[in-house]
């Protein structure tokens, strides 16, 4: 079936080639972009099995530079940035003087006074106008969106550096896990990044957005032998959630700080004042009322976003993630409960759409790769 | 996929396989494209009374939700049970995975279903 482009939607260097190539395509986050190419449950075993190959381009990059461009990051970003050596990326928050998410993203130290912070798709403008009015106060540092200056490509799954390594002259084994190295890809200039969002190993790479599609197809080329296969955002979710790695606008947003998200280890605690510092040491020292959990149905049926959790038979919250696991072969999730009934094994209802299904609480994440 | 003569078609994407008073129902090739990899099914029992064009179940596939709507009145006389167990085939095999068998209280609401000329021309707009 064709499907007509929305006019209105933005579209990644590679839109051409998805469509070309028969993804079926979906508005996402204001971008148009492949839900699914052959299948969620196929692309998502290939990532677990093989490798899966990614346009991630909708993701948004945004540059500081200057003199305190450190300083800059470290007031903006919750996460210690001094501990980045260059070459080196981690892990962090956008939060608000609440301590909530106005987003979470990497952060990148491309040079020691130049940083680079991957955002979500949907946030770039509200991110980069945050950021610039939050930085002012650090001294001498700009913020520039530079988000269409880069095409973004991700190869994740067992197989990835093998099927890379012949592309480029980086060494990829020497690269460890959250470090990049600038080079070549089949030819391009491009920043290789062992970093992902499939709990799997895997390569993120920054192109130029006119080489993407030459980039793509030398992949697809290359991993031939492989089994590399095209994915959309759907097994993008799906490998996410077994990863237990949190969505914003889903698992965390401007409601829910970051250590009720339980991600206490990106809050740089030791570090000078940064935004919703103190609103997180307070919390810190009281303790959180609720936190997030992840959580598997022990009844039929699956659990799905915003629907409603209840403990001990008194509503608790909601659900904020929740899918049928196609590797797991299991309904898994998270969702917020009261810390009372949070503890790994207790048991909760979650409403499917007027039906009371029972769920017990695992730890995360459900699936974790053999080293 | 060609859609089978002999069905008789929803514009909701079920079809209903019809021989005297009873009919096989499942959902359309082009129904289980839109939904992706169909994961779990819901069905009713044997005895429930479904009402042509209200829901008589949902479907499940691993992004989404949705229902499933009786394309004609009457009772559930019988239930897939080995679909339930094996709920994927209604990817791989749409026109062959009937859930339910529904006896028809009123045969003449078969009338307004579409035939499968008809709904290859709607799924081909």
């Amino acid at each position: 079936m064709e499907q007509a482009p929305v006019a209105s939607l933005k579209k990644t260097p590679l839109n051409a080639r998805h469509r070309s190539s028969g993804a079926r395509m979906v508005p996402f986050s204001g971008w148009d972009m492949p839900v699914e190419y052959s299948g969620i449950t196929g692309e998502h075993m290939a990532v677990r099995e093989r490798a899966g190959l990614f346009d991630v381009s909708h993701m948004g990059e945004i540059e500081i530079a200057g003199k305190d461009a450190l300083a800059a990051v470290q007031r903006i970003s919750c996460n210690d940035a001094a501990k980045l050596q260059v070459g080196q990326a981690h892990y962090s928050g956008l939060l608000t003087p609440q301590g909530t998410f106005v987003d979470d993203l990497l952060v990148y130290r491309l040079a020691s006074a130049h940083f680079l912070l991957v955002v979500n798709a949907g946030n770039i403008a509200q991110d980069y106008a945050w950021i610039a009015e939050h930085i002012t106060p650090a001294g001498d540092a700009v913020a520039v969106d530079a988000s269409s200056r880069y095409a973004l490509i991700a190869v994740q799954g067992p197989a990835a550096l093998e099927i890379l390594q012949p592309l480029t002259g980086v060494d990829l084994g020497a690269l460890k896990y959250y470090w990049f190295a600038h080079g070549e890809v089949a030819g391009v200039l491009a920043t290789l990044s062992r970093t992902g969002y499939t709990g799997e190993d895997g390569f993120e790479m920054f192109v130029p957005p006119q080489s993407a599609d030459r980039v793509w197809l030398a992949i697809l080329e290359s991993g031939k032998a492989a089994g590399v296969t095209p994915c959309g955002l759907g097994a993008r979710d799906t490998l996410r959630l077994e990863a237990g790695m949190r969505l914003h606008g889903s698992d965390i947003d401007e409601t829910t700080t970051a250590l009720e998200a339980d991600l206490a280890w990106i809050v740089g605690w030791n570090k000078e004042d940064f935004v919703g510092a103190s609103a997180l040491r307070e919390q810190k020292s009281h303790g959180v009322r609720r936190k997030i959990v992840g959580f598997e149905m022990l009844d039929k049926g699956i659990a799905r976003h915003s629907y409603d959790t209840y403990a001990s038979g008194v509503k608790a919250g909601h659900v904020t993630s929740g899918t049928q696991t196609p590797y797991l072969k299991k309904a898994i999730g998270m969702a917020y409960l009261p810390v009372e009934s949070a503890g790994l094994d207790t048991e909760f209802e979650i409403d499917i759409r007027g039906r009371r299904a029972r769920a017990r609480v695992v730890p995360l994440p459900f699936y974790k790769r053999p080293k | 996929m060609a859609y089978p003569a002999g069905y008789k078609y929803t514009t909701d994407h079920e079809w209903i396989e019809i021989n005297g008073d009873r009919g096989k129902v499942g959902i359309t090739d082009y129904a289980q494209q839109q939904l992706g990899d169909v994961v779990y099914l819901e069905l009713p029992e044997v005895g429930a009374k479904l009402t042509r064009g209200l829901a008589f179940g949902t479907i499940e596939s691993v992004k989404a939700v949705s229902e499933l709507y009786a394309p004609v009145g009457g009772e559930v006389v019988e239930v897939n049970a080995a679909l339930k167990s094996k709920p994927e085939a209604v990817s791989t095999d749409p026109h062959g995975s009937w859930m339910i068998v529904v006896k028809l209280s009123n045969p003449a609401e078969a009338g307004v279903l579409l035939d499968a000329a008809q709904y290859t021309a709607l799924v081909s707009q």
